[in-house]
């Protein structure tokens, strides 16, 4: 019984690793592997993408949100619209840390890691939008309660505040969970690398973690603790987000069903953005022994159980619109259906409803390619459905007289293009400087799909 | 006299986790309290096999939690009752069910820095130097290995008892720890 653990065949980690082979597999793509060429192109085209995104919000800061279709009645437009759609695409990550690690899901443990990335960047592009939405973005700091010199406090009865509070706590919570668990993992590249350089940082990163056996048993104390933490709260940030909506009296906007509707959006778009990210970043990196074809499997089965969330809410939101009789919800549902909108609402449909279905077929939840396809067509219609929401609610709201379209100019556009960049840009770059996936629950894996076998 | 000794402690280096945990539970048995036992990942029995029985932890979440939800709550009621009270349609100024998102994500903020920030303490992290970290093979502490570590200031440490102590927990090596 001394001799070390090799994992034998489970379906979430293919058979013949040891602690040492995962360890190295890990650590390598950070420390010893070269940098190539496809890595390298993406990284140069997000960057080129993130220096046009800022060179943009420059723009906007010295021209004004006038650059972008927004008018009255349509004063939100793509801002709030790519806001909503990133804060969703953050909800994945924290769930499948927090909930799957509670539900002692095992299939988490190769994907937790940058799914959690994932979240941070994705939150991170979402905070921006509403500061450079606001007119005066230079008074953004008038929403933090702090005893001013103009005696003013922030509106606690807003559920635009309530967001405040909601984003900024999600992503420090979101910052603290990834960091306490990439603890060990920074002390691994301590110890692993070969240069001055990355020992000195690596080490400032890792603390001074020994991996001693109390610090392992308050570790894991907290880290349960802050996924106990962190399961109320993903319900909470996307519950106040549609609170934004549902507290206002727009038709289109003034529903109950909209927080358990948004935090199922949330998770139907995160999961779909976890696909995204985790079908090249397997192939790319090799990673196919942690990454199995089993984890997609499981990642398209909660996509299929979510969009049937999300269609639910679609079908409530019609049918109480003509249950309640009330006459501006229904105009407002029938210009969905045929108004100016429509064909944004209908694709929206064909991609959310329609296409998941294909996911009933078991050959279909294990094709990468056709996953890769189907995980894009998510991340369109739900951002199709953040316009929707958006967008089309307000353009058709009380008084004729008030009615107006929305038009995207091309400013519109290189914001929703450069936060995508931006985002990719991040990602691609924690990808090289950081372990992508957990490699002290990996070895925990290992020992304990050997000790299964036994 | 304890502390002149040269050393801080003697390392066992070992190549299973189910032979780490023998040899913590050996030392814990001959009455070692202070002896430390490294692992590249948490082992399940560790901590108790090595006498560690409670983390405080989950008390000190529930105190910051309580004390960011409490905090959070008489922010907004101070602001909107007692600092700028400010009458909408006869609303009442104490309007609690609306301050309640705010004082829940506070909770949640304070618990989890209040967990993050006692791992730290606890662990008596920031820690950059430290003996162990000379010993040979370390290194291989957060790969492949499994060390036990007798201090000799833990007052159980007698020299001869301690090596054939770790000799007898067949281990890869023994080695001395230097100060």
């Amino acid at each position: 019984m001394t001799t070390p653990p090799v994992s034998a065949d489970h379906e979430v980690l293919r058979p013949g690793w040891g602690y040492a082979s995962v360890t190295d597999k890990i650590a390598g793509l950070v420390l010893t592997r070269p940098v190539r060429w496809p890595w390298l192109a993406a990284f140069l085209a997000t960057f080129a993408g993130t220096v046009v995104y800022l060179s943009a919000m420059t723009y906007l800061f010295i021209k004004g949100v006038g650059i972008w279709g927004i008018n009255i009645p349509v004063a939100w437009g793509f801002a709030i619209a790519n806001f909503v759609w990133w804060v969703g695409i953050g909800h994945a990550g924290t769930f499948i840390s927090a909930v799957l690690l509670l539900l002692r899901q095992r299939w988490r443990t190769s994907i937790n890691r940058f799914a959690e990335a994932m979240t941070l960047f994705a939150a991170g592009m979402a905070g921006l939008f509403p500061i450079l939405h606001l007119g005066r973005p230079w008074f953004a700091y008038w929403l933090a309660p702090y005893p001013d010199h103009m005696n003013l406090w922030p509106q606690w009865r807003s559920p635009l505040v309530w967001d405040v509070f909601a984003i900024s706590t999600y992503l420090l919570v979101s910052a603290l969970f990834w960091y306490l668990g990439m603890l060990p993992d920074l002390a691994t590249l301590r110890d692993k690398a070969k240069t001055r350089g990355k020992q000195v940082t690596y080490g400032l990163l890792a603390l001074g973690w020994r991996g001693e056996s109390r610090h392992w048993a308050r570790h894991e104390t907290a880290y349960l603790l802050l996924a106990g933490l962190a399961t109320p709260l993903v319900v909470s940030v996307h519950s106040v987000v549609a609170m934004d909506f549902g507290i206002g009296n727009t038709p289109g906007y003034h529903s109950t069903i909209f927080p358990p509707y948004f935090v199922c959006g949330a998770l139907f778009s995160g999961f779909a953005m976890v696909l995204t990210i985790a079908i090249p970043l397997r192939r790319a990196f090799d990673l196919k022994d942690f990454i199995t074809d089993v984890h997609l499997d499981h990642a398209a089965k909660v996509l299929l159980a979510t969009g049937w969330l999300v269609a639910y809410g679609y079908l409530v939101e019609n049918f109480m619109a003509f249950f309640s009789g009330d006459r501006y919800e229904i105009a407002m549902t029938v210009d969905r259906w045929a108004g100016a909108y429509a064909p944004v609402y209908w694709a929206m449909l064909a991609f959310n409803v329609l296409a998941p279905q294909v996911l009933w077929w078991r050959a279909a939840r294990r094709n990468a390619v056709l996953l890769f396809a189907l995980s894009i067509v998510v991340n369109v219609g739900m951002w199709m459905e953040r316009v929707t929401i958006v967008v089309q609610s307000t353009h058709h709201d009380f008084m004729p007289s008030a009615w107006g379209l929305f038009v995207p100019t091309r400013w519109d556009w290189i914001f929703l293009f450069g936060s995508i960049s931006m985002f990719a840009w991040l990602f691609l770059t924690f990808v090289r400087l950081l372990p992508t996936i957990s490699i002290s629950e990996m070895r925990e894996l290992v020992k304990e799909k050997h000790d299964d076998e036994l | 006299m304890m502390s002149c000794d040269p050393r801080w402690a003697l390392m066992a280096e070992y190549e299973s986790a189910v032979a780490l945990v023998t040899a913590a539970q050996a030392a814990h048995d001959a009455g070692y309290r202070h002896a430390e036992a490294y692992a590249p990942y948490a082992i399940e029995g560790l901590s108790e096999a090595i006498g560690f029985r409670r983390s405080r932890i989950p008390a000190f979440t529930l105190v910051g939690g309580l004390v960011g939800g409490a905090g959070g709550y008489f922010l907004q009621w101070y602001a909107a009752v007692q600092s700028y009270p400010e009458e909408i349609g006869a609303r009442p100024l104490h309007s609690w069910p609306m301050f309640i998102p705010v004082t829940f994500e506070m909770t949640i903020l304070f618990a989890a820095f209040t967990a993050f920030f006692a791992v730290l303490l606890g662990n008596g992290l920031p820690r950059l130097a430290h003996p162990i970290f000379d010993a040979p093979d370390f290194d291989l502490a957060t790969r492949n290995r499994f060390f036990l570590c007798l201090r000799t200031d833990d007052p159980a440490f007698e020299q001869t008892k301690a090596v054939a102590l770790l000799e007898s927990t067949a281990p890869l090596r023994v080695e001395e720890v230097a100060r």
